[in-house]
């Protein structure tokens, strides 16, 4: 969506990934309950408070949320919807944790990716949506979408985005230097040795360690190093899947086949530009940043399915979130009635397509306009249809950590110095799993490896 | 007997003169008067609320632990016990350790030079260079990382410049072997002006007649240097010194910037301030984060109060 969102993962739940009820009972003196969402509140309950209405916040980051809240408050014009961007992901959660702690100064309804709905979930701090009867919108969003935002039957949230990823490449680059487009990885590391022979101020991609999109990689590999089965937690960041990614990226870096410019930096937005970055393997929200950050690469990117071990096609989730009703709101009838037509409206998905965004909506990823059109920047490609053809192939059965967001923030800290000393990535993930299991057993979950 | 007692006389008041203040006093003592809290009790008020309750309450949070799961508990002094033995914590203080001892005398010796240069009245135009010194101490410290972080990148910025001229990797300011170096240069960059101004100040208030003294003397200008201006500003050294030790245990803002670009070599625990940060905001462990601010703080004060007394004991010599 915006940048940075790549640094999210994308998080498919089975339903029984984390038994919150069994915990919640614990956790409600915690977290403050505003007697909200619960009870005998319904459907209908949503249009008397659209009926009533009143202020509400919202924190989001995503690029369409002011046309999107002007479009409502049009349709509404009883209701004001108060938006605020608290930051970009983390800086969001930061915000968002402490007014959870403190109580109060929450929004009403908030922005949250994927892989950090569970944290919320967890600490009792969000609605769950089903009381409201936003549980019947299931079949309008795509299978790994509602399983995010899923959680031990609860309805957390409700989807925006979807990030099944795909290749990007620089077309122009790739055919200045003959290189075909690579479908394996044992390709696409001949590819980065051919590129970088050729002209050592290229490089195939650019990793200098990112969470969300290694993560995303070893779900794509088969890799289930995440299990979660309510408190007790097992990390295996050595599972088959695991160790497969890591040791195929391995030859990237032992080589010295990635830049070591780091993902969304400004240096980074130039070398997408000028061919310095030939390629990237990220979610589909990836063109609409290409679009907005790096015009000059306009006209030279194209789409291709991620390569694979293989060759058969699979793909994996990196990146996407949606949004969830705070148990602080005060008014969480309106609040829910707001996110309801945010993520299912139509008028509301068709401000946030134009935006740039990649729906997760079945309606739009099977209808026929969103598939053929054809994308300018990508030199007339039907960009959407190798989009939507990932997310059919997405490996099913993924799961994050229930404090995935600060799993990510020490990713830098252990695997990002194997990236660093240019050693064994199986190392600093062996040294990453260490110290979330001495995490997880420090916050109370039973840890193993 | 007349005239003794006429001599005794003027001794006569001095015996009375002396209980006499005295009797008062205890008046107060056995009546202690509130009258006076009246007028200092906004600003205790103020005082308590701004000083005492926050370091009170930091005091209060690391005594517990509060988990994701399993709520809050009492632990004593557990996370005391848990900060000796935590390496990352011991990492990061040597790392800021070392950047003080080396850090620290570079930037006060270019202030210190800064400040006689501009003090010698042998300079022209010496109000522009006083205003073009202190210059980055007036930019806000996050714009200024930021522009050095464009200096430094090393594949668009100066740096890379200076690699693509030269042929070869011969500036890498975020690598692990100069990445101090780097965040050193900037700092002193910023606070050098700074202190620059404080020894200016305390230059300006020697009294002319020392100076004429030692013209008269024939000491020459170096003479005049380390026989007037050093002592002179000995308590401004001082001052600054013990300003700088706090900032550099402090340091957060620079390695906190550079971090998106130089993501794995500034880690989540490069200095104790980010460390803190860390534990408190993506750890959400408040409690330990609390314990590793109070220790950082202890040691700073113990370090800070060494220098000062060690300063004031050679004012007195």
């Amino acid at each position: 969506m915006t940048t940075k969102r790549s640094r999210s993962g994308f998080r498919r739940m089975a339903t029984a990934v984390v038994t919150v009820a069994a915990l919640g009972g614990a956790l409600v003196a915690c977290a403050p309950s505003a007697g909200a969402g619960t009870g005998d509140a319904s459907a209908s309950d949503l249009e008397a408070a659209l009926e009533a209405g009143g202020t509400i916040t919202y924190w989001s980051w995503t690029p369409s949320a002011e046309a999107q809240v002007a479009a409502f408050e049009e349709a509404y014009p009883k209701v004001d919807v108060k938006l605020v961007n608290a930051g970009t992901n983390t800086e969001e959660y930061t915000k968002l944790q402490n007014a959870i702690k403190a109580g109060s100064g929450g929004p009403d309804v908030v922005q949250i990716e994927y892989y950090a709905m569970p944290q919320f979930a967890l600490s009792d701090s969000l609605v769950d949506l089903s009381a409201y009867g936003l549980d019947e919108l299931e079949d309008q969003y795509t299978a790994s979408t509602w399983g995010s935002v899923n959680i031990d039957g609860k309805l957390y949230g409700l989807p925006q985005d979807s990030g099944p990823m795909a290749l990007f490449y620089n077309a122009t680059v790739f055919e200045q230097f003959g290189i075909a487009v690579p479908t394996t990885w044992d390709e696409y590391i001949a590819a980065g040795e051919q590129l970088h022979a050729a002209d050592p101020t290229k490089y195939i991609t650019s990793d200098t360690g990112d969470s969300g999109f290694a993560t995303s990689m070893i779900w794509q590999a088969g890799g289930h190093p995440f299990d979660v089965d309510g408190a007790d937690i097992t990390v295996d960041l050595a599972d088959e899947g695991s160790a497969k990614w890591a040791t195929t990226w391995n030859q990237l870096l032992e080589k010295d086949l990635l830049s070591d410019i780091p993902g969304w930096s400004d240096e980074w937005f130039k070398g997408l530009g000028d061919g310095t970055i030939a390629s990237l393997v990220l979610g589909a929200w990836m063109p609409g940043v290409l679009e907005s950050s790096v015009p000059d690469g306009a006209g030279d990117w194209r789409v291709a399915p991620m390569p694979t071990y293989d060759g058969e096609p699979v793909s994996a989730e990196n990146g996407g979130g949606g949004q969830a009703v705070l148990k602080q709101s005060k008014n969480p009838a309106l609040a829910a009635a707001f996110l309801k037509w945010l993520n299912s409206d139509p008028e509301s998905i068709k401000i946030f397509g134009e935006s740039g965004g990649f729906p997760s909506t079945v309606a739009e990823l099977e209808s026929e306009e969103f598939v053929n059109q054809e994308s300018e920047y990508f030199g007339g490609q039907k960009i959407n249809e190798v989009l939507t053809q990932a997310a059919s192939d997405v490996v099913p059965g993924w799961s994050y950590l229930p404090y995935q967001v600060y799993a990510n923030s020490i990713f830098g800290d252990t695997v990002g110095q194997a990236y660093a000393n240019k050693s064994d990535l199986n190392d600093g993930l062996a040294t990453w799993q260490e110290q979330l299991i001495d995490y997880g057993n420090e916050q109370g979950f039973d840890v193993k490896g | 007997m007349t005239t003794l007692s006429k001599l005794d006389a003027p001794e006569a008041p001095s015996p009375s003169t002396v209980p006499a203040p005295a009797a008062p006093a205890r008046k107060v003592k056995s009546r202690p008067d509130w009258r006076g809290w009246a007028f200092v009790g906004p600003f205790m008020a103020v005082f308590v609320l701004v000083f005492i309750a926050p370091v009170a309450y930091a005091i209060y949070l690391s005594l517990f632990r509060e988990q994701l799961m399993g709520g809050n508990a009492f632990v004593g002094l557990e996370n005391f016990a848990e900060v000796f033995a935590d390496s990352q914590f011991w990492e990061s203080f040597l790392r800021v350790l070392l950047f003080l001892v080396v850090q620290v005398p570079i930037m006060l010796v270019l202030a210190l030079a800064a400040a006689l240069a501009i003090d010698s009245a042998r300079l022209h135009v010496s109000g522009f260079f006083r205003i073009v010194i202190f210059l980055p101490y007036a930019v806000p410290a996050v714009v200024a990382v930021l522009m050095w972080g464009f200096i430094y990148g090393g594949n668009f910025g100066l740096a890379g410049n200076i690699n693509d001229l030269l042929g070869f990797e011969a500036v890498t300011p975020f690598a692990r072997e100069w990445i101090l170096v780097s965040i050193g240069n900037i700092v002193t960059w910023e606070f050098v002006g700074y202190n620059m101004l404080i020894f200016y100040a305390a230059l300006r208030t020697i009294p002319n007649e020392l100076y004429e003294a030692a013209e008269l003397d024939g000491a020459g200008p170096f003479r005049v240097i380390t026989g007037i201006k050093i002592p002179a500003l000995r308590g401004a050294i001082v001052i600054s010194t013990i300003f700088s030790i706090i900032g550099s245990f402090q340091l957060f803002n620079e390695p906190n910037i550079l971090k998106p670009l130089a993501p794995n070599i500034i880690t989540t625990f490069f200095t104790p301030n980010m460390y803190a940060y860390n534990l408190s905001f993506s750890g959400q462990q408040y409690n330990y984060s609390a314990t590793v601010a109070i220790v950082m703080g202890l040691i700073t004060a113990v370090i800070a109060y060494v220098v000062q007394l060690r300063g004031s004991r050679k004012e007195e010599r």
